[in-house]
């Protein structure tokens, strides 16, 4: 049971921080001049770097990863106070709903970035490693929120 | 004690007007304006003095990339002097009111080529010592966005939406729990009516709907505290 309970609590939190990194870091793409997006475009030696280009999609995409990891970090706390309060067989419901929409945002937010990139970053780029860290968190946030919606409280 | 006490403001009444006979001026950082549009570059100063009347103002333009800076507008002796001969013939006007402290001059039409840095220096005789302040000018042919306004509106929204869908949640129990408490308060009430007729008489036929609605909801909450 108690294995159950911090397997659950480290997908949770792996899905977290893979979605903080992936938003901090600005290396959603890469190429020999540098690396670039979502908030600043730097230069090879990381030292010279300005902001990223202001444009409609670049911001959707900064605005549903910060939504993301905002919505990761409720249902995490969501998750401890159900633990405590939820009488037994409930179900925490409200926990994956929010790990659920996380995913989503994380989904939409690569999507959006997977079309509309072409707009502001030539062709010699190729994506980064924080592109790749969103595309991985989408799949651990969705099965985690949907765990969280089939787990019923024992003890 | 007094007399150094005495000693001292006295000098400090004399330091203090020359440290702050500096004039500050003040413009805008940067200006952001479309093609062919008109802007107003403001320039204001403060000054420890009065305004004089021999206040002036002078506006310098160096272009991006130049070292070099010309002189394109001056306000001297009441009198307003503009560009006749260079890049902006025609094109600046003074609309500032140098009575109110305020130095602006208006730059009609603008084009790419007026992408630069315009400095304005202030003087209030005798307050003449101060560092002339710059503004930017960039020109666009399309505003761009800044940066950071979709972004915020777009978290903000959601997080609206997600307050607001809470608040409502909680606001339909509460008000369901309402009903619900009100309903058994006039349950109980009944009954004590029917108690205290029953001395006198045969008691009136009460409302069967409701008894059995009591009925239901008093065994409902039995077995929910037996599951528990």
């Amino acid at each position: 049971m108690l294995i159950l309970l911090l397997g659950i609590i480290f997908l949770h939190i792996s899905a977290l921080v893979l979605l903080f990194v992936s938003t901090t870091v600005s290396v959603w793409t890469t190429g020999t001049m540098g690396t670039s997006d979502l908030w600043l475009n730097c230069s090879t030696d990381s030292i010279h770097c300005d902001g990223a280009s202001t444009g409609v999609w670049i911001q959707v995409v900064q605005a549903l990863m910060i939504l993301s990891i905002i919505f990761s970090f409720l249902s995490l706390l969501l998750f401890f106070c159900q633990l405590f309060t939820l009488p037994k067989g409930g179900r925490f419901i409200p926990t994956g709903i929010f790990q659920i929409l996380a995913s989503l945002f994380v989904m939409s937010g690569a999507i959006i970035y997977t079309l509309m990139h072409p707009d502001w970053v030539s062709d010699e780029y190729s994506f980064g490693y924080a592109y790749i860290l969103a595309w991985v968190a989408f799949p651990l946030a969705l099965i985690s929120g949907l765990i969280y919606a089939v787990l019923r409280k024992r003890e | 004690m007094l007399r150094v006490l005495a000693l001292a403001s006295v000098v400090l009444l004399g330091i203090a007007p020359q440290a702050s006979q500096a004039i500050t001026v003040y413009t805008s950082w940067e200006r952001h304006a479309l093609v062919g549009s008109d802007i107003r570059l403001s320039c204001t100063f403060f000054s420890w003095r009065s305004i004089s009347e021999d206040v002036s103002f002078t506006w310098r333009y160096r272009p991006d990339g130049s070292k070099d800076s010309i002189s394109i507008a001056h306000f001297a002796g009441g009198e307003a002097y503009t560009d006749n001969k260079g890049v902006f013939k025609d094109r600046v006007e003074f609309v500032g009111n140098p009575k109110r402290r305020d130095g602006s001059i208006l730059i009609k039409n603008l084009d790419f080529s007026d992408n630069g840095t315009f400095t304005c220096d202030a003087k209030n005789p005798p307050d003449i010592v101060g560092r002339p302040s710059s503004v930017r000018l960039l020109v666009f042919e399309n505003l761009p966005i800044q940066a950071g306004v979709i972004t915020g509106a777009i978290i903000g929204v959601v997080l609206g939406l997600l307050v607001l869908i809470v608040v409502i949640y909680y606001l339909m129990r509460f008000l369901v729990a309402r009903r619900v408490f009100s309903l058994s308060v006039s349950k109980h009430g009944k009954k004590k009516k029917e108690g205290s007729q029953q001395r006198q008489g045969p008691a009136p036929p009460a409302d069967p709907s409701k008894v059995k609605a009591a009925a239901s909801e008093k065994k409902k909450q039995e077995s929910r505290k037996d599951k528990k």
